[in-house]
């Protein structure tokens, strides 16, 4: 070594400057510094302009009286504190986000088997649908759904009967509310009692099985088990549950239950569009695995409904519930168009709130430590579930 | 030998002839075709015939509301008016300037259809893998079409009149901002996902906040901050064009999206890569100019035009900071009172998806075509 180096002419390389290890710790210092100086810089501009403008910083406003009303989830009135408000706005959210995402889930999952289907037309027609809704913006598909399809229906007094005191108009979606009696609870505890039940009778199954090799039809007597005793303890405790049903009024309906336009719109038109997207995980996740076990499950005698339920879909699931996670997200992300019709999610009602305040940057802070939250949130649920149902090798 | 020649003596020879067997089943054709595509079990037709009365239910109704009833031509909006059932395209097409080109002023919109022509030369040729001069091409895409444009569209020089970005609008506008974020996307995505590969500390852990912060929260939030924030951080009496704001907003946002893509690339070129680029004697910005960026944003192509669809699609919100594009300009249109009728706003929507429509299944399908070709490579 020593003779080698003692023959090199000492050249550029050998310089202080080219050392790796100086270069690299200087380009982060200088790089700290620049970081540095301009947050410093934006601070400075901040505070100069807040002051000028005579806005306050800080997250004080949340408890003064927001002094407007808007429909949400939770009961709000005029003299909700901003800070109620921005809650009720971040649960409708996640009310939003939930039932667009098992919508989305569902007719996914339907449309990604349709696709791979052998027959020609529901093949096609799955392919039309995911054609058309991926490459139209998710804005269009909800401004149609509220300006074209929720919009076109009848009004209240010409209402759609979908059934006894359940109508549908463009004013909402209206039923009988169930309003629970005094005794519901025992129903409760009776159903969580039915229901640890059949989880034994199951757990006893499974055990004789592997003791014996018999099977037992676990799930339809779990079934009739948590059936019988639910029902049994509600007739039982005589009428423990009453309907409050709608009522008709001159130009609108009082009582009952309503699913408000708005929000119909925002979980439909969301779970129809992202469905398109989780149909094409779902395909490319059953196209995954590989033909061989399609086969040998045919081989030993499994139905094609079997094959698809036992062997094809849990190996697929690991292909696929990575990308389906990030789905999630966009459908978590995707319910701040909420704002383009009005439905009061976490962004809309920040709207409502920086407009008379002007707390724009206390407001911006909520909404990304929310969204960064919720994003963290499900990538935590999703990774455990990847975890669970991955490959265990030998 | 000549016993064999008595062949009447052979028991194992046919004395006469076969009778002819049917024809084989036929395999080609209209009905064998339906027999394997549509009726193949009972559970088959079941479905074939749930899909046949299905779609019956959607393309009846839908063919009458907007082909067969569809208003095509009126003077007014009083024939539209007076058919809420069916579709309202002469309101479309009354409103076709608008919907392109928004309030650009009549007298100067020559200037948007020179910057849709130099869209589509600098464009197209760079789509055509085997087009000649791809690196002069990609610098043209990235710096000179939209120095040129912006000269061409702003005006106030070389005698054009100036025209405020204000009045901008239509699809123009969605080009124009899906453009840039695209043309924007690209460096400073491959400079984040170079950042966060990065072996330096700060280095990377300031591209991971980078990135993830803007993958995490919706564009929304990000546009609102390009359109009030931004204002709030600059000096007093620093201002700038909304349009501007609303151009960094969608390109951060796309940058760190296209971020994790350039990524996904620069893990897939293999390790030996890198490893002979270094033992050739090579420096970092060298071996990544030369060796590994062309291999890693060649393996990417699809996923880049992913991202560029998603971006088009996106565009459709810059409205939050009152810019109008296609889906805007069309929504505003609706309140026009000239126009106003029951079917308008289904009519418009319809048009207005039809035109995102046809641009993002054309990248999607100019994505499979590059996926394909790229597959060649590993076809065994």
């Amino acid at each position: 070594m020593a003779a080698i180096d003692a023959g090199r002419v000492a050249g550029s390389r050998d310089r202080w400057y080219n050392n790796p290890l100086i270069r690299s710790i200087t380009i982060q210092i200088v790089l700290v510094v620049a970081v540095v100086a301009f947050v410093g810089w934006i601070y400075h501009n901040t505070t100069t302009n807040l002051h000028d403008r005579g806005i306050a910083t800080g997250f004080g406003f949340l408890g003064q009286r927001s002094g407007f009303d808007i429909s949400t989830f939770l009961p709000t009135t005029s003299d909700s504190t901003y800070g109620y408000m921005l809650l009720a706005g971040l649960l409708d959210t996640i009310v939003v986000s939930l039932l667009s995402i098992v919508i989305a889930t569902i007719l996914g999952l339907i449309v990604g088997i349709s696709r791979l289907s052998s027959n020609w037309l529901i093949r096609t027609i799955a392919t039309i649908y995911v054609e058309f809704f991926r490459n139209i913006p998710p804005l269009i598909v909800i401004l149609f759904w509220y300006l074209a399809v929720i919009a076109a229906l009848p009004n209240i007094r010409d209402a759609i009967q979908l059934g006894p005191e359940i109508s549908l108009s463009n004013r909402g979606f209206f039923m009988p509310r169930p309003v629970l009696g005094p005794n519901f609870h025992i129903v409760l505890i009776a159903f969580v009692v039915s229901l640890v039940a059949a989880w034994l009778v199951r757990w006893w199954a499974y055990a004789r099985r592997m003791r014996t090799g018999q099977g037992f039809p676990s799930g339809w007597t779990g079934l009739a088990i948590v059936v019988v005793i639910t029902a049994g303890t509600f007739v039982a405790t005589g009428d423990p549950l009453s309907f409050e049903l709608p009522v008709k009024t001159r130009f609108n309906i009082n009582g009952g239950w309503t699913i408000s336009p708005e929000f119909a719109t925002m979980f439909l038109s969301l779970g129809v569009y992202t469905a398109s997207f989780i149909g094409e995980i779902v395909r490319s996740g059953i196209m995954a695995v590989s033909h061989g076990q399609t086969e040998a499950a045919s081989a030993i005698g499994l139905r094609s409904g079997q094959v698809l339920r036992l062997v094809v879909l849990p190996q697929a699931l690991r292909v696929i519930i990575p990308p389906l996670a990030s789905e999630y997200l966009n459908i978590t992300k995707n319910t701040s168009l909420a704002l383009a019709v009005g439905f009061a999610d976490l962004v809309a009602v920040g709207n409502n709130v920086l407009n008379p305040t002007g707390q724009s940057i206390e407001v911006v802070e909520i909404w990304m430590v929310f969204y960064l939250g919720l994003s963290i949130i499900i990538s935590v649920l999703m990774n455990w579930f990847n975890a669970r149902i991955a490959l265990t090798e030998r | 030998m000549s016993d064999m020649q008595s062949q009447d003596n052979l028991f194992f020879v046919r004395q006469e002839m076969v009778a002819e067997s049917p024809p084989p089943v036929r395999v080609r054709g209209v009905w064998p075709w339906m027999r394997a595509n549509l009726f193949g079990s009972v559970f088959d037709t079941i479905l074939t015939i749930v899909g046949v009365v299905l779609g019956l239910l959607i393309i009846v109704p839908l063919a009458q509301w907007g082909i067969f009833g569809a208003i095509w031509d009126a003077p007014t909006r009083d024939t539209c008016a007076a058919n809420p059932d069916v579709a309202c395209w002469a309101f479309v097409k009354a409103n076709m300037g608008q919907f392109i080109y928004g309030r650009y002023p009549d007298p100067e919109r020559w200037r948007v259809n020179v910057f849709f022509l130099l869209m589509a030369l600098t464009v197209i040729p760079l789509a055509i893998p085997s087009a000649p001069f791809k690196r002069f091409n990609l610098i043209a895409a990235i710096i000179i079409f939209p120095l040129v444009s912006s000269f061409l569209l702003v005006g106030g020089v070389l005698g054009l009149p100036e025209v405020d970005t204000q009045v901008w609008g239509g699809l123009f506008l969605t080009l124009v901002v899906s453009y840039v974020g695209m043309a924007a996307s690209l460096p400073f995505g491959i400079l984040l996902a170079l950042g966060r590969r990065s072996k330096m500390p700060i280095v990377h852990y300031l591209c991971v906040a980078i990135i993830e912060i803007c993958r995490g929260i919706p564009l929304i939030t990000v546009l609102f901050m390009a359109g009030i924030l931004l204002p709030l951080f600059l000096p007093t009496g620093v201002n700038f064009d909304k349009l501007l704001r609303a151009l960094f907003g969608v390109s951060l946002f796309a940058s760190c999206y296209m971020a994790e893509v350039v990524r996904g690339g620069l893990q897939a070129v293999p390790k030996g890569q890198y490893e002979g680029a270094k033992s050739l004697g090579l420096n970092y910005w060298t071996m990544t100019r030369l060796i590994i960026l062309p291999q890693a944003i060649t393996i990417v192509i699809p996923g880049i035009v992913n991202t560029f669809i998603g971006l088009f699609k996106d565009t459709s919100l810059v409205y939050i900071i009152a810019i109008f594009e296609l889906l805007s300009t069309v929504r505003n249109s609706f309140t026009d009172p000239n126009w106003s009728t029951p079917s308008t706003p289904a009519s418009g929507l319809t048009f207005a998806a039809l035109v995102f429509w046809v641009f993002c299944f054309t990248m999607s399908r100019y994505s499979k075509f590059t996926e394909d070709r790229l597959r060649v490579g590993y076809k065994r």
